[in-house]
């Protein structure tokens, strides 16, 4: 995929994958996002109900995804299934195929192929090893050697590909990673057995251990593998989930429409913090934050007229767009890459495998060559130091230590997907675990706000709705959703402050939705209207707040509101610290000065004026109705609405933790066993086959145990 | 010992045909959704009806 640079993106060619899709669609393929499902029963249920509409060609529900995949007949789209599933009480959302990635795992598929041709070959040698271990005599010895190398050496080609890539890519830069000694093990193993097949001296051969030591590791990486793919493909299900829809301002007022069916110079609201669907023209000046896409930090000012490209987040005030590409057309894909970027340029934090990782090359490298030297100067005998050295190298080959952390982190990610939570970055379990403080936003994460309105004359009630419609924050949301049915009154010169209001000159007098001392107040040139929202808690706010607690967590409140109102909710909940009339700026700067005094705040927010702290704090959750910036800038997203998915990922992240430590605990107790018998030349084939299949397997069953 | 001449490859042969067996799950996505498939074994033939199963078993392979 390229990515084409920003001013280029208004001009240009369609991309091929564009023109591609048009082919397809005949036979439409779409995928439906089912967050509920969880049973056989549901299956029957949602694929019984999609099999009696008659647009729907063929359906088939993938459970683990929560996800089902529909065959459309030509010329219909998803509103008759999303309207059928719904009547039927299936939560259903329709997802953006263009920014799922295929549902095909090509990577993954081949390391497991490598791994099945490294596990049979591994067991047909071993049973022709148990054998030579039994001490089968000359001929039957030899020819079962021969036997081995002819299943092994073929084996060993196929399935240790992604160690010596990886070995010499590394050699090549000058650098030493893992799967230096891995490659250098196998490497070895296999040349002395070769040579002893051919020489017939009457040592061992190290066939089986080459292949189990391959097998494992093969394992291992899979396991890794899977628990990338699951937050690569989570981040990308909440962008597909975030984009099909968009506003379309026409002549008659707003109207919601799929992204993909907007056309060159309709023009499309876009509210302060949302990110733009499509390549537009600003029609109006604006500050864009490009920094998801570039990595600057920086906002952008863009003037009337100038190039906004799909994936921007706008600032500030809410924006007009003229599209200028339809969304096939558009930069739209670049958000795939958008999600990578937020998942790795986030923290610089180096996780325990790569803090072992580091630790564990030199130290095997020294061990082994320090046994050659030692056993060629004592004994003269160049052959018998090599194998001597490679039995060290394989012995000390971090079979358990391949497995120790991904296996967990495979195990504790899947659970944490069925509770309803998606972590999008591999470090964020290790981070979540170090957790000491948590730090939770008011409006819109602790509370729903349900907006009560007093009577309002129909000028009032315009003026609130276009005010209200022009913020993302929930109490705008709440506010527009109460006012719906009301005609928006033409405002210009729309401006959102995070964290003071939303203003705007209405028939060129300000009036403007703001702050006051009980919730939202709506001025009018002539009068002040207080619009009180009556906040309730969100499900499951009270029950994380005392969790938390107990288990002897600090639980600070931090919000833009009065104090007042603050401390009511604070005192329902049983919260001790609240931070209120913060300013967003002041929010990221609250972190700031928690994680200086030493401190490890989590925080969870939702909100434009939270996504400082969050990308700020050591590890950060955001609500599925969060703001999409918002979503960004955190490090895992919460699917339900019920806030006690946080006690449940800290519980599990802190359980994650003491599993890998005790992963490593158990590889390190081997290795400190196997490598003095190694390096003193007692290790046996045998004994390296036991002990690396029996590590392996321990060091799983300790991963997936409750 | 003459046995051994039958009994190598034949052992080899059963391995070779359960890895081709492996492979060959793999290429027809059958690990694609494990924790899907434990549960349709719960549902009773003919329970869903007109599903696809039997007309084209495993769309997801070329999504």
């Amino acid at each position: 995929m390229t990515v084409a640079a920003c001013p280029g993106c208004i001009a240009g060619t369609p991309s091929a994958e564009a023109a591609a899709q048009h082919i397809a669609e005949n036979d439409k393929a779409i995928h439906l996002a089912l967050p509920q499902i969880r049973c056989a029963a549901c299956i029957a249920g949602v694929e019984g109900v999609l099999a009696r509409l008659p647009s729907v060609k063929a359906a088939r529900v993938n459970l683990g995804a929560k996800r089902v995949r529909i065959v459309l007949s030509p010329g219909y789209d998803a509103s008759a299934a999303l309207q059928a599933l719904n009547d039927a009480g299936f939560e259903a959302h329709e997802l953006d195929a263009t920014a799922l990635r295929p549902a095909g795992d090509d990577t993954g598929r081949r390391l497991l192929a490598r791994a099945a041709v490294a596990g049979f070959a591994m067991m047909n040698v071993m049973a022709v090893s148990v054998a030579v271990w039994s001490g089968a005599g000359d001929i039957t010895r030899e020819m079962f050697h021969w036997v081995s190398a002819a299943i092994a050496l073929p084996a060993l080609a196929f399935s240790a590909v992604p160690f010596f890539a990886s070995a010499s890519i590394a050699l090549r830069a000058g650098r030493m990673n893992m799967d230096v000694p891995i490659a250098l093990a196998i490497l070895l193993a296999a040349a002395t057995s070769l040579y002893e097949t051919f020489a017939a001296t009457g040592a061992h051969t190290w066939f089986d251990a080459a292949l189990s030591l391959t097998f494992f590791l093969l394992v291992g990486r899979y396991l890794e593998h899977r628990a990338r793919a699951t937050a690569r493909s989570a981040a990308a299900e909440l962008t597909a989930l975030e984009l099909p829809r968009a506003t379309r301002l026409t002549a008659t007022g707003r109207e919601t429409v799929d992204v993909s069916a907007l056309m060159p110079d309709d023009r499309i609201a876009l509210a302060a913090g949302a990110r733009a669907p499509v390549d537009g023209i600003a029609l109006g000046a604006v500050m864009v934050d490009r920094s998801a896409l570039t990595g600057e930090a920086d906002p952008v000012a863009v003037a009337t007229g100038g190039p906004i490209c799909a994936g921007e987040v706008i600032l500030g005030t809410p924006l007009t767009l003229r599209v200028a590409r339809r969304a096939e057309d558009s930069t739209l894909r670049r958000l795939a890459a958008l999600v990578e970027v937020a998942e790795t340029g986030k923290h610089r934090y180096s996780g325990i495998a790569d803090r072992a990782a580091r630790l564990y090359a030199p130290v095997v490298h020294g061990l082994a060559a320090l046994a050659f030297v030692v056993w060629w100067a004592l004994t003269g005998d160049l052959y018998h130091a090599i194998a001597v050295a490679t039995a060290t190298l394989i012995i000390t080959c971090p079979c358990a230590l391949a497995l120790a952390i991904p296996a967990v982190t495979a195990a504790m990610t899947g659970r944490l997907f069925r509770a309803g939570v998606l972590l999008k970055s591999p470090t964020a379990l290790e981070r979540l675990a170090e957790i000491d403080t948590v730090l939770f936003d008011k409006t819109g994460t602790l509370t729903e706000g349900v907006a009560r309105l007093p009577a309002l004359d129909a000028e009032a009630a315009s003026v609130a709705l276009a005010l209200a419609q022009a913020s993302d924050h929930p109490a705008s949301r709440s506010l527009a959703a109460a006012l719906q049915g009301q005609m928006p009154a033409d405002l210009r010169d729309l401006q959102e402050v995070p964290g003071e209001g939303v203003c705007g000159l209405w028939h060129g007098a300000l009036v403007s939705l703001r702050r006051g001392q009980e919730g939202p107040e709506l001025y009018l040139p002539d009068r002040s209207i207080p619009l009180p929202l009556s906040e309730t808690p969100r499900v499951g706010a009270a029950e994380v707040v005392s969790a938390l607690r107990g288990r002897g967590m600090e639980v600070a409140m931090v919000t833009g509101d009065t104090a007042q109102r603050a401390e009511v909710l604070a005192e329902t909940l049983g919260i001790a610290t609240v931070h209120a009339a913060v300013r967003p700026e002041d929010k990221a700067g609250l972190v700031r000065d928690m994680a200086a005094r030493g401190k490890r705040v989590l925080m969870v927010g939702d909100g434009l004026n939270d996504t400082a702290a969050l990308a700020g704090a050591h590890a950060s959750l955001a609500p599925a109705t969060a703001l999409d910036a918002a979503r960004v800038a955190s490090d895992g997203v919460m699917l339900g609405g019920d806030l006690s998915a946080v006690a449940d990922t800290l519980r599990l992240a802190r359980r994650a933790r003491s599993r890998i430590r005790q992963n490593l605990g158990l590889a390190a107790a081997y290795n400190a066993v196997a490598i003095p018998v190694a390096v003193m030349g007692f290790a046996t084939p045998l004994m390296a086959a036991a002990v690396m299949s029996s590590s392996s397997i321990l060091v799983v069953l300790n991963a997936v145990r409750r | 010992m003459n046995i051994l001449i039958v009994l190598i490859p034949v052992s080899i042969c059963l391995g070779a045909a359960g890895l081709a067996a492996c492979l060959w799950t793999l290429r027809n996505g059958q690990y694609d959704d494990l924790e899907g498939d434990a549960a349709r074994i719960l549902l009773e033939n003919g329970e869903v009806p007109n599903g696809e199963d039997r007309q084209n078993p495993r769309p997801d392979k070329t999504a």
